[in-house]
């Protein structure tokens, strides 16, 4: 039976769960959102993804309520939010800091935003051991934060901000304080529990594998705007811009002059080289200023010359190992340094190339991806 | 043998400032009154040998302790302590939890100028302030002259020499001891806290109620510890500021002594207001050895 694809963005139908509409945030001279519009749909897992002080936890704080737009509105459910405190909202948070009220049990600090609604004890009951069990802090229910480990407090901030069942859950940097093994598990937990919840979370983070890992669609910010929104994939094969191919994982960025032809272009990018080919959709002026971005996995590194589309020598200044993968850093003639990835298949005393040795590097024509900024 | 010495010092202070004056007071109360340098009987007479210490142990007894229960004077002195003491301790707290919580929120670079000037006061002799709340609520004090010049009053009001003024006097002076405390579990309090309660559904109020004050109990408890503990001994305020109405052991005590020059007595006085204010020390040790366990 063919699955159908969650792709609500892609749906004109689709009414947005959240619609930032030309949203501007200053604090004092400062400008922190720079004119945002952006839709977030019901079940979508959406990661803001950013360095820090590009403004991804002020839109968030937006959403909580802690902060009110300059300019612009924001739209829940097609109410507009900026009147409505953060203890009226139907969304909650889960913090960085994680936020546990220390005084609390594990049990009551889940119970905390129940007891405010006022609901009655059995329900209430009923609702924090169904969380618990979600979370699988069964265990430590009477425990104090102080008295649980990282992993467990991580959990225990995420069980209360779900036990309200809120419409859309956000998590600010929410495994920044875990070691990378247990955030690894955590980032599967989150996507499983969303799941399960069918709540729309959207999470701000720094790091663009947990965003990849986790997310439905990534916004990559920069400096108060949105530089991409897409998928991960998209994200990753067909950046936009120079800012975003070089914020996502490893990349090999070669400036030139185009020269088109169709759909094909030719890249001058040094004096007595050959043009570098690539296939793009867009159009591109005579000499305009492209860069051609080319992911170092996509390019293959050989001792003979092998039948390509680009081809270039160069030798080897450094090899990173990092045990499934060598990354290989290939000086070439004109001073220019490509990384070429390749997959370990062979015992490392097997390897083929060491330092200082002559390589050639390869990839054809569609393997990277011509940005005009 | 270092961190022998180390410890040997804290212990040499205690035995030589707390315990050995406390053997003294209380070889005094056992004693009786003699009209003789020291004021009382016996004395331990080494010369005369073993016989001296037996004679020496034979003299002393329970007599003071027994009169202290003979007249009425005594227990209504201390309980009029530990009341006025309790009352003050409740108005120093009302008075000063705001006071914290002011300087707990006030921006970051205003708070080392506000600590400073509720620091300040220590810089004047104690003494001086309070002769000078003399002049503030005497009849024709500044007070009575200001409130009449604005029409408030018609007559002075009678605030000198009455309780209200030794509460006055107390929570003024203790006020720092109060504060301190109280802002310091203030200022380690967790701003996402409180974010994390409003977006649980908390209003600011409900907020404050189930987080800041669950969350600055430790600095109220440590704080009226500080105020309570020194307010039941207190001398100088209420016989400067509560006239001779207000009765404090305090007060008695000096009297007994001074006055009566009935060492023993006064000495069984201060014993029983030691027994008395150990209860709450050791509640106070106690509280402060939980925190330590629950912060470690």
């Amino acid at each position: 039976m063919p699955q159908t694809v969650f792709a609500p963005w892609d749906d004109p139908n689709e009414k947005p769960l959240i619609s930032f509409q030309r949203v501007t945030k200053r604090f004092g001279e400062f400008t922190a959102i720079d004119d945002i519009s952006l839709d977030i749909f019901a079940k979508e897992f959406f990661a803001l993804l950013g360095p820090s002080g590009c403004g991804k936890t002020t839109l968030m704080r937006m959403l909580a309520g802690f902060e009110t737009p300059t300019e612009g509105k924001i739209l829940l459910a097609g109410q507009d939010i900026a009147p409505v405190p953060p203890n009226k909202r139907a969304v909650n948070m889960m913090f960085q800091s994680y936020a546990l009220f220390p005084h609390l049990s594990v049990w009551d600090n889940i119970a905390f935003g129940l007891r405010r609604e006022g609901k009655d004890k059995g329900a209430i009951e009923t609702r924090v051991n169904e969380m618990l069990k979600l979370t699988r802090l069964e265990k430590f229910k009477s425990r104090k934060p102080h008295q649980i480990s990282g992993g467990q407090r991580q959990r225990v901030a995420l069980a209360r901000s779900l036990a309200k069942a809120p419409k859309l859950l956000l998590l600010d940097e929410p495994l920044g304080a875990l070691d990378a093994k247990l955030r690894q598990d955590t980032q599967f937990e989150l996507m499983d529990i969303q799941e399960k919840t069918g709540t729309t979370f959207v999470i701000v983070t720094h790091d663009q594998e947990e965003a990849m890992t986790v997310a439905s669609r990534v916004a990559v910010m920069d400096e108060g705007k949105l530089m991409q929104v897409s998928t991960p994939d998209r994200i990753y094969e067909t950046p936009n811009s120079v800012y975003v191919a070089d914020f996502i994982g490893d990349v090999n960025i070669i400036e030139g002059r185009a020269h088109q032809t169709g759909d094909n272009v030719q890249v001058i990018w040094a004096e007595g080289q050959p043009p570098l080919m690539a296939k793009t959709q867009n159009d591109y002026a005579l000499d305009q200023t492209c860069w051609l971005a080319i992911r170092p996995e996509k390019v293959a590194i050989s001792a003979e010359r092998p039948q390509a589309a680009n081809t270039v020598r160069g030798k080897i200044l450094d090899i990173a190992y990092l045990g499934n993968l060598s990354t290989y850093h290939v000086e070439l003639p004109t001073g220019h340094v490509i990384k070429a990835q390749e997959a370990n298949t062979r015992r490392i005393a097997r390897r083929h190339f060491t330092w200082e040795d002559e390589v050639w590097l390869s990839w054809t024509d569609t393997a990277g991806v011509l940005l005009d900024r | 043998m270092r961190r022998l010495t180390l410890i040997l010092v804290p212990y040499l202070w205690l035995l030589a400032l707390f315990l050995i004056p406390f053997v003294i007071v209380l070889k005094i109360s056992l004693s009786d009154i003699a009209l003789s340098i020291p004021p009382y009987a016996p004395q331990l007479d080494l010369s005369a040998g073993w016989q001296g210490v037996k004679d020496f142990f034979a003299g002393l007894d329970f007599e003071n302790f027994v009169f202290l229960t003979t007249d009425d004077l005594y227990w209504k002195a201390y309980l009029s302590s530990l009341q006025i003491a309790a009352v003050s301790t409740l108005l120093t707290l009302l008075v000063g939890f705001p006071i914290a919580y002011g300087m707990a929120q006030a921006p970051d670079e205003w708070r080392p100028t506000l600590m400073m000037l509720v620091i300040l006061p220590f810089w004047t002799s104690f003494l001086i302030r309070v002769y000078s709340w003399i002049g503030i609520l005497s009849n024709e004090g500044v007070l009575n002259q200001f409130l009449m010049w604005t029409g408030v009053i018609d007559s002075p009001l009678l605030i000198l020499n009455t309780k209200t003024a030794v509460y006055i006097g107390i929570v003024y002076t203790y006020l720092p001891f109060m504060i301190l405390p109280i802002y310091a579990a203030l200022e380690r309090l967790d701003g996402s806290l409180l974010e994390a309660a409003e977006d649980l559904g908390c209003s600011r109020t409900t907020a404050f109620w189930l987080v800041t004050v669950p969350l600055s109990k430790n600095g109220v408890i440590a704080g009226c510890f500080l105020v309570f503990i020194p307010a039941v001994g207190e001398f100088v305020i209420p016989s400067l500021l509560g006239g001779s109405q207000t009765l404090m052991i305090g007060k008695v005590l000096w009297e007994e002594f001074f006055s009566n020059r009935d060492w023993p007595v006064a000495s069984a006085v201060a014993v029983i207001l030691l027994l008395i204010l150990v209860i709450p020390i050791v509640l106070f040790q106690r509280q402060e050895q939980k925190q330590r366990e629950a912060e470690g």
